[in-house]
């Protein structure tokens, strides 16, 4: 199958063009950028004029669901949705009931994705037995599996003697170890920022302090077992410093970031809106206004969806009672844009956020289009606007923050592996 | 974002919360509730039928015998057929949600929903999901409001002080965990007093809480120095767990209203408290049945109050 995609603006970060270029896919991969290639002769002609054509999408946190929760989600719903929202590779957390914790489910995790034909799946496996922290799981077994980093999703490791030595074992295969900073002690019961809002509202209150605790503690560990440490969803001005201080340091530390901290702040918590109830919490304006900056400087490597399809009931409680997580696949793009917009960031930085730089932290060779990449395309609209409500969404999980809200930016096509896993295109 | 608990035309819809509410309507309410006062005669408000053929349903998350009783006597006062749930101890217990319960009682055809739940929202939550016929009153939710508690704090002091625009206020205790403190703080600050203290040890007053426009202290003496009222609030014994408080004792010490500690506040300063009291732990006996106390005045003008903020919304359409 060869394909063609022409008239186009190509932005592809990691080889930093921008430009009207076509581009020329044959064997599942990119066979050149802008002429083409000797005797090619398109099988099908995609064009992408007034169009903009864009790796596909690397979302480094995405829950699938499965297994376990199939009531939530199932894989072929969620994959369906990634698609729609220009993702080609996505990075799926442990979290699973069972957790990712064994080779089997791993393996059988990646048949059934891959039967689906949608988009690539990453496991990314459980670094302790259930996620209990307490054993250590199998981390090379897993890795054969197809694990690509190990992490303890949101569950808390609170034996810092395990954590330790979880680091070093990764260390020693040269694994990543994925962790969400949160003190699990004061954390407890909470379910909102320690700010203003969480007073006003009466919610049991997270403080900042639950994440820079949980930070430091991983940041000497990593300091002391010279393991790859990816920092996950941190939601903290003085966690953006923290990680600026280590980068600085020359650790191997990377960070991530939701799409909604950067969004959104406890305000949009109004009267008790539960799809803002979010792990970690949305904090301050502050907070948020640092993390944006984390992400200009590069302090903070990449932005993820941080996709958790909740089902209705679950959100139809009072806040504290409602369910941790919000649908984001199909968001991601048009919250990457619409961040850009709001920053004056130029989309060539922009997009580095959601397709290289993930890649980089999965140790992926996707997230870009240069000559013999996997053809792992996404193509949109720029220009048109739509309303994000449950019809219009794909994914099972319709609770969103962002319902009501008009985004700019669809997507038109995708492509994984040179073949068009989404088309949304319309006829003129 | 609209107002939750007012109509389009601005009138009362729901009471959720004292946060928001127009001084014009916590004023009406007081002046609705002083007409049910002293259309008394001996003391006892006369059975009115401004609720007549409706059904007010009693709907208690969490147990609270005080609350509920004067809710149901406020309501059959105003002639309404009132039922009383404890759901506690039944269906949510079974498994159905909140709102299902909600919805059931509803298909019941009730008119009127008194809502008390151990979480905060859940009156916020219910309201937005009822039919527009029926109202909600929020009863307490969690730690967030407890809005006709306020409300007839507001009235006690207005009953005694007349006027808002000259008081010093001091709310003493746990505040952290307390949906009374807020909603007073709320009510207090729309209806114009001008200095609002809060009183309390740093593990039981809320971050941020001067966000709210209150002073803090962490001084009784100091926090009551000079002060018209004095707004008790209880403590709860759990509060001695999780590492809030060392003991009963040592709190009475620092932050239980005193004889000695009441000598700060003005001489004619009333004290309050909205029970149930913990005599010993956060009030003396002799300050509670003291000349300053107006707590057993309060439980009377909550029943006025109540039938204030009933009738408004369920009367006459």
């Amino acid at each position: 199958m060869k394909i063609q995609i022409k008239n186009g603006r190509l932005i592809d970060p990691k080889n930093q063009i921008d430009a009207q270029h076509d581009v020329f896919i044959a064997d599942k991969r990119i066979a050149a950028i802008g002429t083409a290639p000797d005797g090619f002769a398109a099988d099908q002609v995609i064009d992408a004029s007034g169009l903009t054509v864009i790796p596909g999408l690397v979302d480094a946190a995405a829950r699938l669901r499965e297994p376990g929760y199939e009531y939530k989600a199932t894989l072929e719903s969620e994959m369906a949705a990634a698609v729609a929202g220009g993702i080609s590779s996505l990075a799926c957390p442990p979290d699973t009931d069972p957790p990712l914790d064994e080779p089997g489910l791993v393996e059988m995790l990646k048949y059934r994705a891959r039967a689906l034909s949608l988009c690539r799946v990453f496991p990314v496996g459980a670094l302790t037995r259930g996620l209990e922290g307490c054993e250590l799981t199998e981390m090379a077994e897993l890795s054969d599996a197809g694990c690509k980093a190990f992490s303890q999703a949101d569950a808390p490791l609170t034996d810092t003697r395990v954590l330790m030595r979880a680091m070093q074992y990764a260390a020693t295969f040269g694994y990543s170890v994925w962790l969400r900073p949160q003190d699990s002690f004061l954390a407890k019961d909470g379910v909102a920022h320690d700010g203003e809002v969480a007073t006003r509202l009466g919610l049991p209150a997270i403080p900042v302090a639950a994440e820079t605790i949980a930070l430091s503690t991983m940041l000497h560990l990593a300091r002391e077992t010279r393991a790859k440490l990816h920092v996950c969803r941190i939601s903290s001005a003085a966690s953006v410093e923290m990680v600026r201080a280590a980068k600085r340091e020359g650790l191997a530390v990377t960070c991530d970031v939701s799409m909604n901290h950067v969004h959104l702040s406890e305000v949009d918590i109004g009267f008790f809106n539960a799809n803002c109830r979010l792990s970690p919490p949305l904090r301050s304006q502050r907070d948020r206004a640092a993390l944006r900056a984390g992400l200009l400087d590069g302090t903070i490597d990449a932005m993820c969806s941080n996709h958790s399809p909740v089902d209705d009931d679950a959100k139809q409680l009072p806040f504290a009672e409602a369910e941790v997580g919000a649908t984001g696949v199909e968001l991601l793009l048009p919250l990457t844009l619409k961040w850009a917009a709001e920053e004056n960031v130029p989309l060539l930085e922009a997009l580095r956020h959601v397709t290289v730089n993930p890649a980089q932290l999965l140790g992926q060779k996707v997230g870009h289009l240069s000559v013999g990449a996997h053809a792992d395309v996404c193509i949109f609209d720029p220009d048109a606007t739509w309303i994000v409500k449950s019809a219009a969404l794909k994914s099972q999980g319709k609770n969103s923050p962002f319902l009501g809200y008009e985004m700019r930016g669809r997507v038109r096509y995708t492509l994984v592996e040179g073949h068009v896993a989404y088309d949304d295109h319309f006829p003129q | 974002m609209k107002n939750p608990q007012l109509n389009k035309n601005g009138e009362l819809q729901h009471l959720l919360s004292t946060e928001g509410l127009p001084a014009s309507i916590i004023r009406d309410i007081l002046d609705r509730a002083t007409a049910f006062v002293t259309s008394a005669e001996g003391g006892e408000i006369k059975k009115v039928p401004l609720l007549h053929g409706k059904a007010v349903f009693n709907i208690f998350f969490e147990n609270s015998t005080r609350t509920r009783t004067t809710f149901e006597i406020a309501a059959k006062r105003l002639s309404a057929d009132v039922v009383n749930l404890n759901i506690g101890s039944s269906s949510t217990s079974k498994g159905e949600t909140l709102l299902d319960t909600v919805d059931n009682l509803c298909a019941m055809h009730a008119d009127m929903f008194v809502v008390r739940h151990s979480q905060s929202g859940a009156a916020h939550l219910i309201a937005q999901h009822v039919p527009s016929r029926v109202h909600v009153i929020n009863a307490g939710d969690g730690r967030h409001a407890h809005p006709t508690q306020a409300l007839l704090d507001m009235f006690t002091i207005r009953h005694y002080k007349k006027e808002f625009h000259n008081l010093r206020v001091a709310i003493v205790g746990d505040v952290l965990h307390s949906r009374v403190a807020r909603s007073q703080i709320h009510a207090l600050t729309t209806l114009g007093v001008p200095e609002v203290r809060v009183v309390g040890p740093q593990t039981l007053l809320p971050t941020l809480v001067e966000k709210l426009g209150v002073q803090v202290y962490h001084d009784m003496h100091e926090g009551l120095r000079d002060v018209d009222v004095i707004m008790m609030l209880r403590l709860q014994n759990e509060r001695m767990q999780g590492a809030l408080l060392p003991s009963a004792q040592e709190y009475f010490k620092y932050y239980g209203l005193t004889q000695e500690k009441l000598a700060q506040a003005k001489s004619d300063a009333i004290v309050m408290h909205p029970g149930p009291m913990n005599r010993g732990v956060e009030i003396d006996s002799s300050v509670a049945d003291g000349s300053n106390s107006v707590i057993l005045p309060q439980v009377t003008f909550g029943i006025a109050v109540r039938m204030a903020v009933m009738s408004m919304l369920g009367g006459a359409e």
